[in-house]
């Protein structure tokens, strides 16, 4: 696992996908999690929702409107529930995004985003609506995430707090990945195993 | 073993577990928990092991890790080289990867070889009173034991390869008690696809939930592990049941399960494991068994679901404007009218199989029920057992020709259709009754169109090509709650 490069603030567009419990199938479908490597998975995110049986981009689906970009995702509450698979994660990450706000994430996803500098921010579901509407005024309203002071601002509006357990937000800041810690307990690894003779 | 603690506090099973494994839990940090057992597969593990070699680390315990090829795996002529080249190269790279590091493979062709979480506890590898992770959601299968089982990501898949720990924030506890007697032609299945339509395919986010009340208690393991298995389709960590003679008398004699004067300490050990009484949990559910009918779900996430007689919803029914709107979304996928019924619906497909329907048992309702009886015309049966012992084990006890006289196809196992990996896919625009666990747009091949239920519903609508309450043509045969 390598967390990719260090993350403080993101300065941004959005771009507005409001279906809920997205799972992690229609992030990226099975058929794509042949790779052994962790690269190229973004070439088939959202295959089914952004291209026809034919290949053919799909126009009414989000990422093939030009109108909106940007390395933000704002997400229908529940995303990415369903099957563990990281490839969900990395996919979202070697599109381009960095951040997924929604309302609420699966468990899982959310550790897998976590452990690859995508970050998860969970707002509450009034303040969701409020960035949809202001993304679907503008789709060039800027949103800043600001890990450091764990918090939102669209637009001129106030900044929105949001919660993140304090080892993570290090562990995105400074790049360092869970293996690391783990590595750097061995002995206690070792200890607990004499200890439960396991 | 390691439930020694004395502790005047009541507590519940998972928090006596959780306990016993934690190595170092610091504060504002996840819990470092250790890992007892832990399971591979072909597709979330190559990342793991690439990310060993640029560290230079080795496995801390191979002998803790067992590898089987099942995602991927096609079901017809296993013995010759796999078609799809990229499957293939997954399942060779599985196999360069368990050589070079010492893992034990039950590779295709193997006698053990199965769906990943068939095989652990088949094999006797699922213990109660363990920690068990896989990098696959369904892992929670294995917590029909008494054990902690969940889910992981390929980063944590290398976390446990190399320390035998994994980083976790302790989830909160939910617990779900099923009182009562099940009904006639009711199966687990019915029971887990009842819950989840009840509290929504996110109603346990954040919780591992525990398993209690009489109509828990009196199934078979088998049955047990089809509701442990889709604790994740509510959202759950995972989900478990306290152990008890029906899990003792399972363990007792499989390959890797402690055997004699062993065994009988284990057992005196696992008997521990159970919730205290007074035992707080941050959620309890309560649900009256006989409330619960043959299900089926008619969306597109598990949480759709509904007794097999009644009409879906109306788009009106839906107060949120985002939950009608993928509602409606939904049903535009499905081909179906808001507000319809399902019974006597065509169907083109029927899959048994996955982890969550493809033991014996399964097996042996759905041939009890088909016995002397064939397929409906122009539908197409699969029935994949979940492993090689699976499938030995059906053929000595003669299933194979019921299935034959029937017209099903009996094939090799593997994932199979549950999740369109592999070849096979139901096409594009066609029904299929599938004893799975996710009914997700284009699981089990793209465009396709699936309706979850028990072996049993799957069955009955094999025989009669449309949506059945196998109720009304079961007679008074009593069936599968065993």
């Amino acid at each position: 696992m390598m967390t990719k490069g260090k993350f403080t603030t993101l300065l941004s567009t959005a771009v507005p996908l409001p279906q809920e419990n997205v799972d992690t199938d229609q992030i990226i479908p099975a058929r794509f999690l042949k790779a052994t490597t962790r690269d190229g998975f973004g070439e088939n995110l959202f295959r089914d929702w952004r291209y026809d049986t034919d290949d053919r981009p799909l126009k009414n689906f989000v990422l093939n409107n030009r109108t909106y970009q940007g390395k933000i995702l704002l997400a229908g509450k529940n995303f990415g529930c369903g099957s563990s698979r990281e490839h969900a994660a990395w996919a979202l990450y070697d599109y381009g995004f960095r951040v997924v706000i929604s309302s609420f994430f699966a468990d899982i996803f959310r550790s897998n985003a976590l452990n690859n500098g995508l970050l998860p921010v969970v707002v509450e579901d009034s303040y969701l609506k409020e960035c949809f509407a202001a993304v679907n005024k503008r789709a060039d309203t800027p949103f800043c995430v600001d890990l450091q002071n764990q918090n939102v601002t669209v637009a001129d509006g106030n900044p929105v707090p949001f919660e993140i357990n304090p080892y993570k937000k290090a562990c995105l800041i400074h790049g360092q990945d869970d293996i690391d810690y783990l590595l750097s307990l061995r002995q206690e690894i070792s200890q607990f195993e004499s200890a439960h003779s396991v | 073993m390691r439930m020694e603690r004395v502790s005047m506090e009541p507590k519940t099973i998972f928090e006596k577990i959780w306990e016993a494994h934690v190595v170092k839990s610091a504060a504002g940090y996840p819990d470092a928990l250790f890992i007892d057992r832990h399971f591979i597969h072909e597709v979330t593990s190559p990342q793991a092991f690439d990310g060993l070699r640029s560290r230079g680390l080795k496995v801390l315990h191979v002998g803790r890790t067992t590898a089987t090829a099942d995602h991927n795996v096609p079901t017809k002529d296993q013995h010759l080289p796999i078609r799809e080249a990229l499957s293939r190269h997954q399942v060779e790279t599985l196999r360069k990867n368990c050589t070079e590091f010492g893992i034990e493979l039950y590779d295709l062709g193997h006698q053990y070889q199965g769906i990943v979480h068939i095989i652990g506890p088949e094999l006797g590898l699922t213990l109660p009173g363990t920690t068990i992770v896989c990098g696959d959601s369904h892992t929670s299968t294995h917590g029909a034991f008494g054990s902690i089982a969940f889910g992981i990501g390929t980063s944590e898949v290398e976390q446990v390869l190399a320390t035998q720990c994994v980083l976790q924030h302790r989830p909160k506890t939910m617990l779900i008690e099923i009182r009562g007697t099940l009904g006639k032609g009711v199966v687990s299945k019915d029971v887990i696809l009842y819950i989840i339509s009840k509290i929504s395919s996110s109603g346990a986010t954040g919780y591992f939930v525990e398993y209690a009340g009489e109509a828990i208690r009196s199934l078979s393991m088998e049955s047990r592990m089809t509701i442990c298995n889709m604790s994740i389709e509510m959202g759950a960590r995972g989900g478990l049941i306290a152990p008890d003679d029906t899990t003792f008398q399972y363990i007792q004699g499989r390959k890797f399960a402690p055997q004699g004067k062993a065994f009988e300490a284990a057992v005196n050990s696992w008997k521990a494991l159970c919730s205290d009484e007074d035992a707080a949990y941050d959620s309890v559910l309560r649900f009256d068994a006989g409330d619960i009918a043959p299900m089926i779900t008619y969306g597109t996430n598990p949480g759709m679901g509904m007794r097999v007689t009644d009409r879906i919803p109306t788009a009106a029914e839906w107060k949120e404007l985002n939950e009608r709107e993928s509602f409606i979304n939904s049903m535009d996928y499905m081909g179906l009218e808001p507000g319809s019924a399902l019974l006597g619906k065509a169907i083109d497909y029927v899959f048994i199989g996955s982890c969550t329907n493809a033991r014996i048992e399964d097996l042996r309702i759905v041939a009890d029920l088909v016995k002397g009886k064939t397929k409906a015309v122009g539908v197409e049966v699969w029935v994949v057992p979940g492993s090689k012992q699976v499938e030995e084990q059906a053929r000595r006890e003669g299933l194979d020709k019921i299935f034959e006289a029937a017209g099903f196809e009996l094939r090799s196992p593997g994932c199979s259709a549950c999740l369109g990996m592999n070849e096979d896919k139901v096409p594009p625009g066609k029904y299929c009754i599938s004893t799975s666990n996710r009914n997700f747009e284009g699981r089990q091949g793209p465009r396709s169109r699936t309706f979850l239920a028990s072996p049993l519903s799957a069955a009955a609508a094999a025989i009669t090509g449309v949506v059945t309450d196998v109720r009304s043509w079961m007679g008074e045969k009593s069936q599968a709650t065993k």
